[in-house]
């Protein structure tokens, strides 16, 4: 029992002189930096107190801060007592995508589902109807916004990029023109100037007196923005495919949508996943430059959360509360990933 | 030809360029229905771009290719109409691998034919049952062997009911002992009076199944006679030198 350990020691760790001098570096710099963190994380730190000032005496993390502030960074500024509201939008989006997550629910009602789901959002976030109060969506912020912008935008970004895929793969010249164009002309410019562009010039495009509101407009921007991204993530997919099995479709007399829907889509999105679920948590994360339009995202309710002058300074407390909320989200997607990955294998194991 | 019937495809001055490279110069060709002809010629002759020419996977730019009394020209329904009578088999097999065996006979007879999903699978496993590999349905295509995979996608086109089989070198790709399962469905399917055209270098196949051997080099056909004659009196140069080559071991 004594052997299997040192056995696994020498051979992972101090299998050369290189890897025991690397062993031994790792094991100082781990010793460095582990007790302070958690004599700063855990035993030094403050999990409540009635004011700032106790927190300010001891030299530990002030969890208390966030005890105190995490229903302002989580829903930003929405009515306090309506906060059940947002808290359920976001218990809805993220039971649609677990239902979605396995393959056995890509069906026909899946669509319903979503636009049911998103209904429902919308009713608990808007109110006004079933003896719910009407909350403007300049209030709106938080956790709710940030995932509100980032679901809608691929949901309705995704179906449009596959388009453009195929539109860039078509022998039809006007069609093949418009979606370069459209691609390239996106993915030329940053998001945080399409974001500008669509909050100052969209205004003044419209006709006097027509007004989009400043959430739907980043919200276009998001969308335009992650369509030509996964676009090109998609026409690499579709690139994947061997040129037999667009001849076998063809050859079974399948029609264009068919041959796509039932045959080479398929295959090229799983193979796919893998770049998909690269732009999609960049994307995710990318929903934070809305604070440049005065959006109030999960960042920046987080921001504005320290700048309350009786809780000014705990900045430390604000911005790792809500890297860790972002790292659960991209982290399970990242392992979602990786399963869809292997069960699609598995299923057809070549 | 046979009975005198009008011919199934007819070919008639059928001329393609690859950009400045000519690929088939005057083909002329009509085959009626049952007939089973064998295409062979070296590589590069235009053998295989010929077959794909009957069923549009590739165009031709110069004459007409009338398919059961079907012109095939840009037309899109009509290449579709004509695509439902035409089965094809690839080299490659070109099974979907994200189907199973069932899945990929069901497909088409479900979205081209719209036959409820019963009877497509009831057709699906008789064709299954006929290139005997009925206990591989609920398998995937990267489980198979190459022999399995190329008898599968024989059942997938037939399941089509498709007028004409055409086959584009069904057994190059195969490991030697695999030929013969193939072959032996292609002859039962040819006793059965299908209308085949196949490109092969099975010659052995030749002699016992066709009713005509053809033989192109260059991208024009050089030679067409019974078998019997073909392999034992080849008239032109060409063919007996081509002959000489694939016979020789």
């Amino acid at each position: 029992m004594i052997a299997r350990p040192v056995g696994w020691l020498r051979a992972n760790l101090f299998s050369s002189w290189l890897n025991t001098l690397l062993t031994l570096l790792i094991l100082w710099a781990l010793a460095g930096v582990v007790p302070p963190l958690l004599r700063w994380a855990l035993t030094h730190a403050v999990f409540s107190a009635a004011d700032s000032a106790v927190c300010r005496a001891a030299d530990g993390a002030c969890w208390a801060f966030i005890t105190e502030k995490y229903r302002l960074i989580l829903f930003g500024t929405y009515p306090y007592h309506q906060q059940w509201r947002p808290l359920l939008a976001v218990a809805v989006l993220i039971a649609l995508f677990v239902v979605s997550c396995d393959r056995r629910t890509w069906k026909r009602w899946l669509l319903p589902l979503w636009l049911g789901g998103g209904i429902l959002v919308g009713v608990l976030m808007w109110g006004g109807v079933l003896g719910l109060d009407y909350v403007e969506n300049r209030l709106w912020g938080g956790l709710p916004l940030t995932l509100i912008l980032s679901v809608v935008g691929l949901v309705v970004a995704f179906p449009v990029a596959v388009l453009l895929a195929l539109g860039r793969r078509s022998e039809l010249p006007v069609v093949r023109a418009v979606s370069v164009a459209y691609i390239e002309l996106i993915r030329g410019v940053p998001l945080v100037s399409l974001l500008f562009m669509a909050a100052v010039m969209l205004p003044m495009v419209l006709p006097a007196g027509m007004t989009i509101d400043k959430l739907l407009r980043a919200q276009i921007a998001f969308i335009l923005f992650a369509a030509a991204y996964l676009a090109e993530v998609v026409r690499g997919g579709l690139q994947a495919i061997p040129r037999g099995q667009y001849e076998a479709a063809d050859a079974l007399g399948l029609g264009y949508w068919q041959k796509m829907a039932t045959v080479i889509l398929p295959q090229a999105l799983a193979v796919a996943i893998p770049p998909i679920v690269n732009t999609v948590i960049a994307f995710f994360k990318d929903t934070s430059l809305v604070i440049i339009i005065g959006l109030l995202d999960l960042l920046s309710t987080a921001k504005s959360a320290i700048s309350d002058p009786g809780w000014h300074g705990f900045y430390r407390e604000s911005y790792l509360f809500i890297a860790v909320i972002y790292w659960g989200f991209c982290f399970s997607l990242s392992r979602y990933s990786q399963w869809l990955e292997r069960d699609l294998k598995h299923g057809h194991r070549s | 030809m046979s009975d005198g019937a009008p011919p199934i495809i007819r070919m008639t001055a059928v001329s393609k360029w690859y950009g400045a490279f000519q690929v088939l110069r005057d083909i002329n060709l009509a085959v009626g229905p049952g007939e089973r002809i064998v295409i062979c010629g070296p590589s590069g002759s235009g053998k295989s771009t010929l077959i794909r020419c009957l069923n549009r996977l590739e165009e031709h730019q110069q004459g007409r290719i009338e398919i059961d009394g079907l012109e095939l020209t840009g037309n899109l329904q009509r290449i579709d109409a004509v695509r439902r009578e035409v089965g094809m088999v690839f080299q490659h097999f070109n099974l979907f691998p994200h189907l199973t065996v069932l899945e990929n006979c069901t497909l088409a007879q479900l979205r081209v034919r719209k036959r409820p999903q019963a009877e497509a699978e009831a057709i699906a496993m008789t064709y299954l049952e006929r290139v005997r590999i009925p206990d591989q349905a609920r398998k995937y295509p990267g489980q198979l062997s190459g022999g399995q995979q190329q008898r599968v996608a024989i059942a997938r086109s037939l399941c089509m009911t498709p007028k004409i089989m055409l086959f584009d070198e069904p057994t190059s790709a195969l490991d030697p002992e695999m030929v013969k399962e193939v072959l032996d469905v292609m002859i039962g399917l040819a006793e059965d009076g299908m209308t085949m055209l196949c490109v092969t270098h099975e010659m052995g196949f030749a002699r016992s199944v066709a009713d005509r051997v053809i033989f192109m080099d260059r991208g024009e056909i050089v030679e067409e006679n019974e078998p019997g004659e073909f392999f034992a009196n080849p008239r032109s140069e060409r063919t007996r030198l081509f002959l000489s080559q694939i016979l020789s071991h």
